[in-house]
């Protein structure tokens, strides 16, 4: 049970090393740099909530590489995206882009935030009046019946 | 009075068409798979190739697929769910009366010649693409996947997932008869 725990343990480990390998990197640091951030914001298809920088699919690493093809090719890092995304859609972008059809996603937390805060603000108001004892004015009726009891007491 | 009634109730009608959506698109995912996604390239022309054949045999191009309704199939002699699609492949290249291509991916020629050596190929032509160059190019996360290109050379159909029996009677050859009226 240990040693199978122990082979797991390092089965883990090494592969999280092994994410991006050395063989992958650029030589200059500033090109390995971008490739790095620009596939930390990607995602890995085959093991879908993990990076492309994370993830030691196969997959993955074909795509870094070329990643770093376009780079030395003087892609920017939103010509190299964009070529991934016409290829496997917004999906691959682990940041949903804005756009009309991810408005409700981005917008819509904010705005039942915002909702619950309006309606949470006119409760306190409300209560908070009737708690200062503030009287509610005369209805006419009240009013008729206070000039009355006031004509009474002369 | 009534006004701020319908406004005690808005919470809850809020938290019931939340229920609503989550039921519907889980289910839906039931049938489609949680991992499923549509694919970005349908409705898209077909990315350009040129490929080397397996041995000595002739690869194919994209020219060589323009003018007809053609299946192409990403496979590869290493990965099993390609060996369990195979009968369907031959099958389908049988009697669908629609050409079948293959694409052998990251694999080594040699293995790729064993396994149509030994299954038989029902493809009338294998490329070879040894980096998985192409396979990025049609937006593939494994093997085995399918596509339906049209007569312009538009991908009309991707299934990411081995076929079955029922994706090729039901949606493959519809979609081909569909295509090769038009």
């Amino acid at each position: 049970m240990r040693v199978l725990l122990g082979l797991l343990m390092a089965a883990w480990t090494t592969a999280a090393a092994l994410a991006v390998e050395p063989g992958e990197r650029l030589d200059d640091p500033a090109l390995e740099a971008r490739a790095r951030a620009i596939s930390a914001e990607l995602r890995c298809l085959v093991c879908q909530n993990q990076s492309l920088d994370d993830s030691s699919a196969e997959l993955a690493h074909d795509l870094r590489m070329l990643i770093r093809e376009r780079l030395k090719a003087g892609d920017s890092n939103e010509q190299v995206r964009q070529f991934l995304v016409r290829r496997y859609g917004d999906f691959i972008l682990l940041k949903p882009p804005l756009q009309p059809d991810t408005y409700l996603l981005w917008f819509g937390p904010p705005a039942l935030l915002l909702l619950g805060a309006a309606g949470v603000a006119l409760y306190l108001r409300r209560r908070n009046r009737i708690a200062e004892g503030v009287p509610a004015p005369l209805t006419p009726e009240e009013r008729r019946k206070l000039a009355k009891l006031l004509r009474e007491d002369r | 009075m009534t006004l701020r009634r319908l406004l005690f109730l808005l919470p809850s009608a809020v938290f019931a068409g939340l229920l609503g959506y989550f039921v519907v698109a889980l289910l839906n995912a039931e049938k489609r798979g949680p991992s499923e996604l549509p694919s970005a390239m349908l409705d898209q022309p077909a990315p350009d190739f040129a490929l080397k054949g397996l041995g000595d045999k002739p690869g194919f191009a994209r020219g060589d697929l323009s003018g007809q309704v053609v299946l192409v199939n990403f496979f590869a002699s290493w990965c099993l769910p390609c060996r369990a699609e195979h009968p369907l492949l031959t099958r389908l290249a049988a009697t669908a009366g629609v050409p079948l291509y293959g694409i052998d991916y990251k694999d080594k020629p040699a293995d790729a010649e064993r396994f149509l050596g030994q299954y038989g190929s029902p493809f009338r032509a294998v490329g070879v693409d040894p980096e998985g160059r192409l396979g990025i190019d049609f937006g593939i996360t494994g093997v085995p996947e399918t596509f339906l290109i049209d007569k312009s050379g538009k991908i009309r159909f991707h299934r990411a997932q081995p076929l079955t029996p029922e994706a090729i009677d039901k949606e493959i050859l519809p979609l081909v008869q569909a295509l090769q009226k038009s």
